[in-house]
């Protein structure tokens, strides 16, 4: 195992952010840390980093403990905090060199890593440029080439992609994605659509509990209790006549102004389309849409997190 | 430690505040110095350099937490403290480069004032008729005074992510520590303590330094303040509580 959390709990002052939370990455392996905002993932992940002691319990971080063995923890962890703190009056070169530093790297090592780091980060053009004129993607590569520097086992990135414009975050997940294969890699998001472009797993925390914690496959299978088609025809057709279809649990009206559009739900397993299409042609009915529903995983982010 | 430190100086350099606080500091000094008749030298008639280091630690006393305020305020509000404190480098790493960064700015402000010195020397009559090792027991105290006062303006900027307040608060313990005893010990009600509430102070070790006696339990007082204020703000950001 590359980290193990085991029943740990942060407590501010009298609030709980983190409430005996228990999991495992092993190496190599990419895990989405997902929860609303306030969950506690931030938090995890700074007690995973020896940035804050936990309360109890405990992080282990390649076999290193989190609060007995800070330095050793450090040293193996790239960690990109949230909202990306940066010291803007350093230029991108210098910001990376002493970030090298601090690793304990020098001379031509330490130059060779942060052209390489320039490079692979897509930093090329902006490198003579101080980080406060960067936009904010370029900063986010500049964080992710700190995280990276000193080839890292563990990367722990607390919101990577937020606030950056759709085109950015493809680019940043792209270079995540890039930079991970022999990694073990942490990274915390509210987006879902993140979660299925990247991870093998997922890890879903609510008000410091985790609730989830399985592949993403099985985690939509598990979370679709219906099967829902979704239809459009060109005219209106009679609800009682399609909830007489067989295998049909409930029809509902969907509210579009064009084209009439019903939404057949049916137990999972059934699949419903053929059925539809017969019913189509036998009535001469122009069936223009014809569209099975998953279990979307805005759907399962929402039944987790909204239950207690 | 030493990279931190390096770090530190150069945004000293790369930003104005090193010059603005070299600038204000030697021409204030050197106004006092030379051209204001009420603390000039050359009105005064004697070769010595009173006046720098008895109004010094005063132009200090603003100047230094200038210096320092920013420290760890700045930080704590940009959040790059997070990404200082999840290196691999320890917290006194961290409080020792930051803090002997401010004291090589300042100490690097004193060196100009040597000038004076060669000045004032060379004026006496007959010339060279200066106190030498009372300058130089004033200089040693000058620069573990201003060590005491980095180290204050450092705990300030460690307390609050607000640099105004930490530039006050700074400004107001380093008057404290100076001069804040000595005045206490004025008060008509400590009798016989009076000689030990002023010892507490630094003015007055600052002031035995002056008279050129390099005495040992002055350097160790000194040292101690400025391990125990560096001690608290090692605990205090030790809480990770902001």
């Amino acid at each position: 195992m590359s980290v193990t959390v085991q029943h740990l709990t942060k407590i501010y002052g009298s609030q709980k952010a983190v409430n005996n939370v228990s999991f495992s990455v092993s190496r190599g392996e990419i895990v989405g840390f997902l929860g609303p905002n306030g969950a506690g993932k931030s938090t995890t992940m700074k007690v995973a980093t020896s940035y804050l002691p936990p309360t109890s319990g405990r992080v282990l971080v390649e076999g290193y403990d989190s609060a007995a063995q800070p330095m050793d923890v450090k040293r193996v962890i790239g960690y990109l905090p949230e909202h990306n703190p940066l010291y803007l009056d350093l230029y991108v070169h210098e910001y990376l060199s002493f970030s090298g530093k601090l690793y304990g790297m020098k001379g031509l090592q330490l130059r060779k890593r942060v052209v390489d780091m320039v490079e692979r980060c897509g930093l090329g053009e902006e490198q003579n440029k101080k980080i406060e004129s960067l936009s904010k993607g370029y900063r986010q590569r500049v964080g992710l080439a700190q995280a990276l520097l000193h080839d890292p086992t563990v990367l722990i990135l607390d919101e990577p992609t937020s606030g950056l414009d759709p085109n950015q975050i493809l680019e940043i997940r792209n270079l995540i994605k890039d930079v991970s294969k022999d990694k073990t890699v942490i990274f915390s998001t509210h987006i879902m659509q993140e979660v299925e472009a990247l991870c093998d797993r997922v890890v879903v925390i609510n008000k410091g509990e985790v609730v989830a914690d399985d592949t993403l496959h099985n985690l939509k299978s598990a979370s679709a209790s219906s099967a829902v088609v979704i239809i459009d025809f060109e005219v209106a057709v009679d609800v009682h006549l399609l909830s007489s279809l067989p295998g049909v649990n409930k029809v509902e009206k969907v509210d579009v102004t064009l084209p009439h559009r019903y939404r057949l739900y049916s137990q999972t397993g059934v699949d419903l389309r053929p059925e539809i299409f017969r019913f189509a042609a036998d009535r001469n009915l122009s069936l223009i849409g014809l569209k099975q529903e998953e279990g979307s995983l805005e759907n399962i982010f929402h039944s987790l997190t909204q239950k207690s | 430690m030493l990279q931190i430190l390096a770090k530190e100086f150069s945004s000293f350099l790369n930003s104005l505040i090193a010059y603005i606080v070299m600038g204000v500091f030697l021409s204030a000094i050197g106004l006092l110095m030379w051209v204001f008749p009420e603390t000039s030298v050359l009105d005064y008639g004697y070769a010595d350099m009173f006046t720098l280091f008895s109004l010094g630690p005063y132009v200090f006393i603003f100047l230094i937490p200038a210096i320092t305020m920013r420290s760890f305020a700045e930080e704590k509000k940009g959040g790059t403290l997070e990404i200082l404190f999840t290196k691999p480098v320890s917290d006194w790493d961290i409080i020792l480069g930051k803090y002997f960064a401010c004291l090589l700015l300042v100490v690097l402000t004193l060196i100009p004032t040597v000038i004076y010195y060669f000045s004032i020397s060379a004026l006496g009559n007959p010339p060279g008729n200066i106190d030498t090792p009372g300058v130089i027991g004033s200089y040693i105290g000058l620069i573990f005074l201003a060590g005491a006062f980095c180290a204050i303006g450092i705990l300030s900027s460690s307390i609050t992510p607000n640099q105004i307040v930490s530039f006050i608060l700074a400004a107001f313990l380093c008057y404290l520590v100076f001069a804040g005893f000595d005045s206490l010990a004025m008060l008509n009600v400590w009798s016989a303590d009076a000689l030990l509430i002023k010892q507490i102070g630094l003015l007055y070790h600052y002031d035995s330094l002056g008279k050129g006696l390099i005495d040992s339990r002055d350097l160790v007082y000194f040292i101690s303040v400025i391990a125990i204020i560096l001690l608290v703000t090692r605990i205090n950001l030790g809480t990770r509580t902001w």
